[in-house]
Parts: C-alpha cells; structure tokens; sequence
C-alpha cells in the first residue's frame, strides 16, 4: 500500500494541518511576541513600546548576567557529565539485561516521569534538609557506635541549600534524559562486533572504550544534549534546593518578569539562552555529520 | 480545624512554582465581557480573585445566602501574578486583593476602578487608622481587607535573649549559616535601609551601594533566600531566624512553643492587603455590594477567625475572642508599630534597580 504523498495531497495536508496550526497559533506567535518584546522598552507600567533598540542584549551582556550565564552553563556541564558517567553503565546494564527485566528496568527509569517534578524535590527536600532522612540514618549509626567508642554530638551534614544540592537534583531529574538515548543507541548495536573484539583478544575495557563507546556516539551525543539544555534553564531546582548563591540564569529570568516587571530586558534574557541552546543543537548537528562523512569517505 | 488555615505558605509556594510557567505568556485575556442588554440589574454572579486560603470557611456561602449572588473565586499566589494577568486587560474579574504597593501601581496604570463609597456603608466598621494611607489618599480604589508586619521569627531555644534587631539577619555572623532571608529584593533592600537609620521609602542613591556591600558581606552568613515559606524552615529545624510576616509565624507557633516572632526595634514594613475593583469588571453593582459584606462585622470575624491575619476591621476584631486580639503576634505593641511604615510604590525603575541589586548580591 506504498503511495507517494504527492499521490494523497489531501489526505497529506489533512494529518499535517493540525499539528502545524497547533505550532504556529501556540509556538511560533507567542515566541514571536517575546522576540518583539526583548526588543522594545517600557513605557509606563502596562505599555511595551517596540523601538527596535538593543539595550536589552547590551544590559544581558553586562560582566553580571554573563557571570550567571557563565555559572549556568557551568553546572549544567557538570550535570551532564555526572549524568553521563552514572548513565553509561546503567544503560549498558539495560542492554544486556534478559528481555523481561529489560522491560521492567526501562519502566524503572521512566516512572520518575509520572511524577511531577515539584513532587520530586519536595521528596528530596524531605530526604536531605537538616533533620531529613539522611542526617537521621547517620545519626542512628552514629549514636549506636558512640556506645562503643566516645565520639561526641552527632553534627548534622550540611546537605540542603548549598550548590551540592543544586548538582544533585539536576542529576536526579536529568538522569533518564541521558540514560534513554543511550539505551537505545548501545541496544542496536550489533552484538557480534563485540565478540569478534573479544575474540580476537581485546580486554573488557579496551572493547568498551574502542567499540562501544565509538558505536554509541551519536547516543552519547544526543543525549548530552538532551540533558544540557534543560539543565541550562533549570528553574525550580536551585530555587527550592539552592542556598544564597545558588541562582541560575532561570531564576533571574523569572524575576525579570515578575518582581522587576521588565518584560523586555526577561525576553532578551530568554533569547539569549535560546541562541545559546541553538548553537549547541548546531554543534552537535555538525559533529554527526562530519562523523558521516568520515564514515562514508 | 485543619492547621491550613493561614495564607499557607507551602500552598503559596506550590502555586508560584506551578504559576511560573504560565505566567510568561498569559492566554486569558479572552475571559468574559459585560453582557448587553442586561438594564439595570446584573446578573447573580461574581468573580473573586484571591489569595489561596484568604477567606472564611462559610463567607462565600454565607454572601450567596444574603444576596443571591454566586461568587466564583480563583486563586493568585503573588501580587505580581495578579498584576501581570490584569496587564494585558480585565479578563473578567469583579473583584482582587492586591497589597498596598500595587493598589498605587495599579492605580497608577489606570487599571482600578474608583470605588462608590457611597455603595459601602460598612466603611464604618474600618479602624480609622486605616482610612487614609499615603498608598491611596481617601481610599479612593480601595479598602482594607488584612494587614501584616515583616519581622523575625525565631526558635527561642537556639537564640540568645530576643533578636530585636535586623542586624542579626543583615549584619552580623552570630547565627551565621542558621538565617533565612525572604526573597523578595524590594523589602530586603528596604528594610537594610531601615536598620541603617532611614525610612524605607525614598532611599537616597548613595546609601544603595553600601546596603549592597552590607548584604554581600553578610551573604555567607544566610542559609537561604525563601519564597515565602520561612516558618516551614523554621519548624523544620533547617535555620534559627527567619525573615517572615507575623501571620506566618503565628501559624508556625500554634505548632511549636518554641517558636516566637519579635519586630525589630528598628521599625519594620507594614503591607496591607486590600478590596478592589479592577477596570472593566463586568459587574460593578455585585462588586460593592460584596466589599460591603466583607467589611460587615460577623463576616469580617468569620474571616478574620479562619485566616488568623491582623484586620483593620475594629467592628470584627470586637468580635474576636481574646487570645486572637491580645496575641502580641498578630498585633505588635502600639511603640512599635508607631515605627513601622508602608512601603510605597516608587515607579518601576527603583523596582528593577532594587531587583539588580539583590541580583548581584546573589551572584557575587
């Protein structure tokens, strides 16, 4: 029943129609809007004038919020590379699973997603603020061996409001972003090439680092990209989790439009980040190509 | 009796965390128009716009009861959800509760329609006191619902004596890694200006850099900056002194005796929240007749015995049993107050100036 599209023009624009309504009247206008927003200025309270000035990038490009930008990125690229080093074994692991536990694993890693994320870091909250779970499990250890040897008043770790927390609910949110397109990158990979490895005399290692991980870079690649970008405009994680210097690029966007009110200089804020994200999509699109290329040449 | 009675702050922070997304682009400004052709009487009908858990148990039913009309109410979580979903035009509410600084904000923008005194005769009931704010001369758009006081909470057993001054959460590291400071940088950067010795309002250029300088030095000491939910802090053991509205720990108290509220000897900043009718509400008729009957004395104590906030209303607080009226939390003695002022809106510039300070303390 194969059947050029161009033989089913109807039926074509029928499927097409709505979705590309959809992107337009809920994607495309309202991103438009806040473009023509990050070029304008305020005008009194309620008012946005669009004078096509660029002050807003100027003021988002000020030694202040590029610090922030900077700091951003920064925790972002150490999410993604914990999430990565966590996530690799685990999607290995996935992968050479038998069938029935594959399935439940693969459940495992996704359930976290029926969860709204708030939920998740209030849970987490729960587990590391003072007298939370942790600093109660070794208190009760510590307690039970001061019987045995004199070791003073158990001092609470200090695990909540402090950029540790921060890296640590990142890496717990992020994690299935990375462990997913790993799992499905290192599942298609053809099993045999591994043995003729083995065979012929590589180590464990040397099979997994000349092999598999070269077999799984476009995995690897897209899902640190996956797990970069939300990372980057984390909102809600260094808000509730973070301490006093814990803000991310998010929050002060968030604030802009909030508390300051100033509209505009938040959408240039905004932009700026997405110009960001473009260039890493970019990046990466052009990495797999020249891996193509390579490949084909 | 459920302990959610207060303007709960966990609810509030769940609603400002979920409003966040929303609140980039708001799409519902397509609400409801004033129908035509409706002479003279309106509809039974009202829309409320609201604080989550600001309103008695019964009040609403209570209302439909006595005048027929059906109040639907919705729920905000900041005054800057409320203003920026009336920003771009009435999408159909009768009736919001804006705090003082963006009653003259909103006034301002031309968004709030004057109020017919006329239509309110419970004006009467009004402590005087509250007749005549500088936020809004002769009350012209608006009338005191609650009002509330920032201060100090703190659990006795950590502290020594009472911390009756903002130094100890803006300049000192006696409780260094034990504070919470709220995050909201207009009353921090305000009430550093009050512990320096001035008011809060009209805060000279000069003195901005060194309450900057004061809240980055004093940046390692503090814990956290908290959306509003300090007390939870505070009961949870995570700090020792938190920067919060006196309703707030008054809740936190009813939990834990170890806990007290103190206003810093240095004055503080009062908010009020208040009753208005913002432009274009489809019903104007409902509206004051609803703003009269929550200014009555038994419907002011009704509220007034759910929520736990300070009312302007004497005739309602008359009403109200002792341990609410002499509750030295919820009404700081008169020496006091005497020292504590509104915060008044001073255009949008200080607001992003205020915003960029904070901005930079937390970045540096």
């Amino acid at each position: 029943m194969e059947q050029s599209w161009k033989k089913a023009k109807a039926v074509f624009a029928a499927a097409l129609g709505p979705p590309l309504v959809w992107l337009v009247v809920f994607f495309v206008a309202p991103m438009a809007i806040v473009w023509a927003y990050s070029f304008g200025h305020n005008v009194g309270l309620t008012e946005i004038s669009f004078t096509g000035t660029i002050a807003n990038y100027a003021r988002a490009l000020e030694p202040l919020y590029l610090k922030i930008f900077v700091k951003s990125a920064w925790v972002a690229a150490l999410t993604t590379a914990l999430c990565l080093v966590i996530g690799f074994p685990v999607a290995l692991a996935i992968t050479f699973a038998s069938q029935k536990a594959k399935t439940w694993l693969l459940l495992l890693v996704m359930l976290p997603f029926w969860t709204n994320l708030l939920i998740r870091t209030y849970a987490l909250i729960a587990v590391l603020r003072t007298e939370g779970y942790v600093n109660q499990t070794f208190e009760w250890f510590w307690n039970l061996g001061a019987k045995v040897a004199p070791l003073g008043a158990y001092q609470p770790l200090e695990l909540l409001h402090n950029n540790f927390a921060v890296i640590l609910g990142l890496v717990y949110v992020h994690l299935p972003f990375m462990v997913l397109p790993l799992y499905s990158a290192l599942d298609r990979l053809d099993k045999s090439l591994l043995e003729a490895s083995l065979d012929l005399g590589a180590g464990h290692l040397r099979t997994l680092f000349r092999i598999v991980v070269p077999l799984a870079l476009p995995g690897i690649a897209s899902g640190i990209l996956i797990t970069f970008i939300p990372a980057l405009g984390a909102y809600l994680t260094p808000d509730l989790l973070g301490g006093p210097d814990s803000q991310m690029i998010a929050n002060v966007i968030e604030r802009q439009f909030k508390r300051a009110n100033d509209w505009p200089f938040g959408a240039a804020l905004s932009f700026l980040l997405m110009y960001l994200t473009f260039i890493a999509i970019a990046v990466q699109a052009l990495l797999s190509r020249g891996k193509k290329k390579e490949g084909v040449g | 009796m459920s302990t959610n009675h207060f303007r709960g702050a966990s609810r509030r922070s769940l609603l400002t965390a979920f409003g966040a997304a929303a609140i980039g682009l708001s799409f519902t400004a397509c609400g409801e128009k004033p129908k035509p052709g409706e002479a003279g009487g309106e509809e039974a009908k009202l829309n409320f716009y609201n604080w989550d858990t600001y309103i008695g148990e019964t009040t609403l039913g209570d209302f439909k009861k006595a005048s027929g009309v059906d109040v639907n109410m919705s729920l905000f979580a900041t005054n800057d959800e409320l203003f920026a979903k009336l920003k771009a035009g009435n999408p159909g509410f009768d009736v919001i509760v804006p705090s003082n600084e963006f009653v003259t904000r909103m006034a301002q923008a031309g968004m709030l329609e004057a109020l017919d005194h006329a239509k309110i005769p419970n004006i009467k009931n009004i402590d005087p006191a509250f007749l005549n704010p500088d936020f809004d001369p002769g009350r012209k758009f608006s009338l005191p619902y609650t009002w509330l006081l920032l201060g100090i909470g703190y659990r006795k057993s950590k502290v020594a004596g009472v911390p009756d001054s903002w130094k100890y959460l803006f300049d000192s590291n006696q409780y260094a890694g034990k504070i919470a400071l709220l995050s909201e940088s207009a009353d921090l950067v305000r009430l550093a200006a009050k512990y320096l010795g001035h008011s809060v309002n009209d805060i000279p250029a000069d003195m901005l850099p060194k309450i900057e300088q004061m809240l980055i030095k004093q940046k390692p000491f503090v814990k956290a900056f908290h959306d509003d939910n300090g007390q939870d802090l505070l009961l949870s053991g995570e700090v020792d002194l938190v920067l919060e509205y006196n309703g707030d720990i008054a809740q936190a108290m009813k939990d834990d005796d170890d806990i007290d509220f103190v206003v810093p000897k240095e004055g503080s900043l009062i908010n009020s929240d208040c009753l208005c009718i913002p432009k274009g509400a489809p019903r104007p008729n409902n509206a004051h007749k609803f703003i009269n009957y929550l200014l009555d004395a038994q419907a002011g104590a009704e509220i007034s015995k759910t929520i736990l906030y300070p009312t302007p209303n004497a005739a309602a607080k008359a009403l109200m049993p002792d341990d609410y009226k002499n509750n030295k939390v919820i009404f700081p003695p008169a020496d006091i107050m005497s020292k504590c002022e509104y915060g008044a809106f001073e255009g949008a510039e200080k607001a992003s100036l205020y915003e960029e300070i904070i901005t930079r303390v937390r970045a540096a």
